[in-house]
């Protein structure tokens, strides 16, 4: 399990997370919703280290790791996929995806490859060209992929249908949910697509400039017409 | 005939120094977005510690070793120690510490090597080949030149395209951030980068040393066509920039050969400013697309 206490944030005099806690329980898809500004990309970035809290605490399986640098996060499990699709454009397909295993060796290079162009074949197709040729849902793939080659325990995933089409996000959050359900993999889900993400996850934490304002079971949070309006805009 | 081939060999052995400089400005290009202004006086300052080992020791080859070997500690500790602490301070501060270093470093080198010509010996003979009882107009110097460049770069380019380390370095230089997440220690591929960018800018002071005079200017006048050769091939390209070094010696060895000698620094801004005009990114750029 994931759990974040109290967590402080700020950008100079702005206070992007406002004593945020939230748990991502192993083996479900917790989804962070609200709009633009809310401090769901600050939450992911704080949680993996690139930013430092200002305050509070962040904890995998009741060990401490506040402090550690982003580049330990891989080491631990925890895979962050940035948002924006952060593929690096100038490596090929096949390159990204061998960064990805490169910090966490669990079984052989080749046999996690296989395995990652099985889930996602067009990968496969292209794995020797440079990913600046790859369309915005193909890199959604590369980068999902790319965290899955370091076998992680946790996902830390930064709006995975930003810019997508409708089809290719459904497509993307039915994989998630597959291997949240065989492999028992603990998914923290940042999402402004309030529906697309209940519909995948487990519960739902709703972020509002930087507070929790809710934390309710998905189903529940999706029937909620007054806190939909509110924060999620549907 | 007899001029051609002097002129071509002169040319390739000129092309392949250029190319190792290039070479090196290339290697801390790709890593820091920097242009290390400072490249020839590290490459003088490691020449003179060459220098002393060989005077000391009498072995050429020692000194040749130890002279790399500094050039890999000078180059780590530039970026720990300066470079680091300026980065993200806009590019200019880093392009003026750079220039600061090449001033601090040549008064350095005159208080302690002091400001005199030495001459550095070569390892091989500095007289003509004979091949088939023709004489050839290249010095066994000058092979060893452009072989020990071709082994350099052949090095380099299975460094970044084979290996673990090369592919970390990669992903450091081009999206530092992404490469965090995914565990890539980018502070310590930094210093690698500079390290291994001045054990090249080394070999480059070693080449033009080899039978030469040293002394703390001596590197200057190859900084500029080193430049010249690095943004021809494209700065982002190690393959480009040997392939520009090469280019550019023939270019330039041809214009004195058949010309005049006094064309030669006339031509290397021709050629600068051509390629500019023509192919801002240099001759083997392939700029991938960026996102705005």
């Amino acid at each position: 399990m994931l759990a974040v206490h109290d967590l402080t944030t700020t950008y100079g005099a702005v206070t992007a997370l406002d004593g945020v806690s939230l748990e991502a329980p192993a083996g479900q898809v917790t989804a962070v919703l609200g709009a633009n500004g809310a401090g769901k990309t600050t939450l992911l970035r704080t949680v993996s280290g690139l930013v430092r809290a200002q305050r509070g605490a962040v904890s995998l399986e009741g060990t401490d790791i506040t402090r550690l640098p982003a580049e330990r996060m891989t080491g631990l499990g925890i895979a962050h996929v940035p948002e924006g699709r952060g593929v690096i454009a100038e490596l090929t397909v096949a390159e990204n995806l061998r960064l990805g295993g490169l910090h966490r060796r669990q079984g052989s290079e080749p046999e996690r490859l296989e395995r990652v162009y099985e889930l996602f074949p067009v990968l496969g197709d292209r794995s020797n060209a440079l990913a600046h040729v790859l369309s915005g849902g193909e890199r959604q793939m590369l980068v999902i992929g790319r965290a899955l080659m370091a076998r992680p325990r946790v996902l830390l995933l930064d709006e995975p249908s930003l810019g997508l089409a409708p089809r290719v996000v459904a497509q993307i959050f039915a994989l998630l949910r597959t291997l949240v359900e065989r492999d028992g993999l603990t998914v923290l889900l940042v999402e402004q697509n309030a529906t697309s993400a209940l519909s995948i996850a487990d519960r739902g934490v709703v972020l509002g400039l930087g507070r929790v304002v809710a934390t309710e079971p998905a189903e529940r949070l999706a029937a909620d017409e007054k806190l939909r309006h509110a924060y999620l805009g549907f | 005939m007899q001029q051609f081939m002097t002129t071509l060999l002169g040319g390739l052995t000129l092309g392949a120094v250029y190319a190792s400089f290039a070479l090196a400005l290339c290697l801390i290009w790709r890593s820091t977005r920097v242009v290390n202004f400072a490249q020839a006086p590290m490459a003088m300052v490691t020449t003179y510690v060459g220098l002393e080992v060989i005077e000391a020791t009498g072995s050429y080859w020692l000194g040749f070793a130890v002279a790399l070997a500094a050039g890999f500690v000078l180059g780590a500790l530039v970026e720990r120690l300066l470079v680091r602490h300026v980065e993200g301070a806009g590019d200019l501060n880093i392009v003026i510490l750079t220039l600061g270093l090449f001033v601090a470093l040549h008064g350095l080198a005159a208080l302690v090597f002091g400001s005199d010509y030495r001459s550095f010996p070569a390892p091989f003979g500095l007289k003509g080949l004979h091949v088939g009882g023709h004489n050839v107009a290249i010095t066994p110097f000058g092979v060893f030149t452009i072989v020990a460049v071709g082994i350099v770069l052949v090095l380099l380019v299975l460094l970044f395209r084979s290996t673990d380390v090369g592919l970390r370095m990669r992903a450091a230089a081009f999206s530092p951030e992404v490469a965090r997440l995914l565990g890539v220690r980018v502070g310590a591929m930094l210093t690698l980068g500079w390290a291994l960018a001045a054990v090249v800018g080394s070999l480059a002071g070693l080449l033009i040393a080899g039978g030469n005079l040293v002394f703390p200017q001596y590197m200057d006048s190859v900084v500029v066509y080193g430049f010249v050769a690095a943004v021809l091939g494209g700065l982002d390209s190690p393959v480009g920039s040997v392939v520009g070094g090469l280019i550019l010696g023939l270019v330039l060895s041809f214009v004195s050969g058949y010309v005049a000698g006094d064309l030669v620094p006339v031509t290397a801004l021709i050629v600068l400013v051509g390629v500019l005009l023509v192919r801002p990114g240099g001759l083997f750029s392939h700029v991938a697309e960026r996102r705005v």
